[in-house]
């Protein structure tokens, strides 16, 4: 079953004779269940696409359809959730609180009925314990995985991160990468992360969507040829390096 | 014992001036109707705490009155600006406007126009709140970031819980420091509408002591005054200690 379908997508911002054209006819499709990630230059228009997608960019030309609803009509359902470069949590509100958020505000709907309980999805992002510590008590690292958690607490159909990781250190960044597999393993959940890494979308991407500039457009979905279950060590590989040097020339290519 | 001992400079220092005022008092003679002795000021506040009470109460009553109600005309009119851009454009300037009449020209008008009770007095008072209350609190309710709002949008959100879940919780450390400043100025608003015209409460009680040449109840009303001022800066500062329990990202 097709998660996200993106079909000559165009975006433009601006008007008159400042138009810019952010992205250029792009389509792909992305199955039910897959982890896709997004690379490209920076101010390729990957995080307008994921916006696009999400209903936070407007759509100039083209089509986008979650689960075969509009960007509009996906958000009001709930079925897709957002995870930004900021954990963007409430200062005030502890840990557990935070996660609680979607359940309080916006359209009630019976689908929030059968909503994930926020005590084991902190537990799931391996926060069992911290439940009433406030934001600030936390590290960045921690901080963005109560924001995996809050993003979890609906039970999206997709879920789109846009660079959830680029203002971490490294060894969080690895630690929460392999984390990700893991909770994207138990909950099933289609994802598409946008990064600026290439191992990361190498080591995260079933398929690596890879755009390129001015304006931006899909140069290639690959297929990352990798075989579950997928371990830090992996990236010292032959295999790793040579996908990733692929991936590289693909950037590069302009 | 080290928050005791922090104060202990200022403590001193506070002790050394009013020795010294004692001594330049006494060893150069200064009339008493000129400037009084602290230990004359002192027995105004033994002989006449009477009647210091009795017009302390009714300052009091207008400053209280006139923070409350001036602050929450303030956060109600923010709260209506971030929402409507034409509320925002039709009485923002009007409000800068009002603020910028000094207060003592506006006191003898609306003594005028609502007579010599606590009304006019009160209104005073709520009038000098409510421009820094009004200009920090619109700030406060804008500053939500803009990732924070499109979180918002992508749990659809109406604007109604945008505002109770989010936007009020975050303007609450500029609404405190504003408060702070209000705490002091509504007590100035309430004896300044005292002076104008009224026969109680501490404004009205130094203009007779000054007409009269009653040097030490002056001072000693004007110390009641400033503590006062004092004790709503310490209460509001209190209440902010138990609201804002995290670390806001605007700290100023």
């Amino acid at each position: 079953m097709t998660a996200i379908s993106v079909s000559n997508l165009t975006v433009r911002f601006g008007q008159d004779e400042n138009v810019v054209t952010a992205l250029q006819d792009v389509s792909f499709e992305v199955t039910d269940g897959q982890l896709v990630t997004m690379i490209g230059p920076s101010g390729c228009g990957k995080s307008t696409l994921l916006r696009a997608i999400a209903d936070l960019a407007p759509i100039s030309e083209g089509n986008i359809e979650v689960f075969g609803r509009t960007p509009e009509r996906a958000r009001r359902a709930r079925d897709f959730a957002f995870v930004f470069q900021d954990a963007t949590l409430l200062p005030w509100r502890s840990a557990l609180d935070n996660v609680r958020l979607p359940l309080e505000v916006g359209p009630r709907q019976d689908s929030f009925e059968i909503h994930a309980e926020p005590e084991e999805l902190l537990e799931l992002v391996g926060l069992a314990g911290r439940e009433t510590a406030l934001p600030h008590e936390l590290s960045g690292g921690m901080q963005q995985r109560v924001s995996i958690a809050r993003a979890l607490v609906c039970r999206p159909r997709v879920l789109l991160m846009d660079e959830p990781f680029g203002a971490l250190d490294e060894i969080t960044r690895d630690k929460l990468n392999q984390e990700l597999l893991r909770i994207w393993d138990e909950t099933g959940t289609t994802i598409m992360f946008v990064t600026h890494s290439v191992p990361e979308a190498t080591f995260l991407g079933q398929r690596c969507l890879v755009l390129t500039d001015h304006p931006g457009t899909v140069r290639d979905l690959y297929d990352v040829d990798l075989d579950p279950p997928r371990h830090l060590s992996m990236r010292d590989t032959l295999e790793f390096v040579q996908i990733t040097g692929h991936l590289r020339r693909l950037l590069e290519r302009n | 014992m080290p928050r005791w001992r922090q104060r202990l400079p200022a403590i001193a220092t506070g002790c050394s001036i009013i020795l010294l005022w004692q001594l330049g008092v006494t060893v150069f003679g200064v009339p008493t109707y000129i400037a009084p002795s602290p230990l004359q000021v002192m027995a105004v506040f033994r002989d006449k705490a009477d009647i210091l009470w009795l017009n302390f109460l009714p300052t009091l009553f207008e400053a209280v009155s006139g923070f409350i109600i001036g602050n929450l005309v303030a956060v109600l009119l923010a709260i209506w600006f971030v929402h409507s851009r034409f509320a925002e454009r039709a009485f923002y300037p009007i409000a800068v406007f009002v603020n910028t009449i000094p207060i003592i020209a506006i006191a003898p008008i609306l003594v005028l126009i609502l007579g010599n009770g606590y009304a006019p007095k009160i209104v005073i008072a709520a009038l000098i709140c409510f421009f820094p209350t009004l200009v920090n609190m619109v700030r406060g309710l804008k500053a939500v970031s803009p990732q924070m709002l499109e979180l918002l949008r992508v749990l659809s959100a109406s604007n109604r819980e945008t505002l109770l879940k989010i936007r009020l919780q975050s303007s609450l450390p500029f609404l405190f420091a504003a408060l702070k400043i209000a705490s002091t100025t509504s007590v100035i608003g309430a004896i300044v509408g005292e002076w104008i015209g009224s026969n109680y409460g501490l404004g009205a009680l130094i203009i007779e002591a000054t007409y009269n040449f009653r040097a030490p109840m002056l001072y000693a009303t004007v110390i009641l005054g400033a503590s006062l001022a004092v004790a709503g800066f310490t209460v509001t500062s209190l209440v902010e200690r138990m609201v804002i329990r995290w670390k806001p990202d605007a700290v100023f």
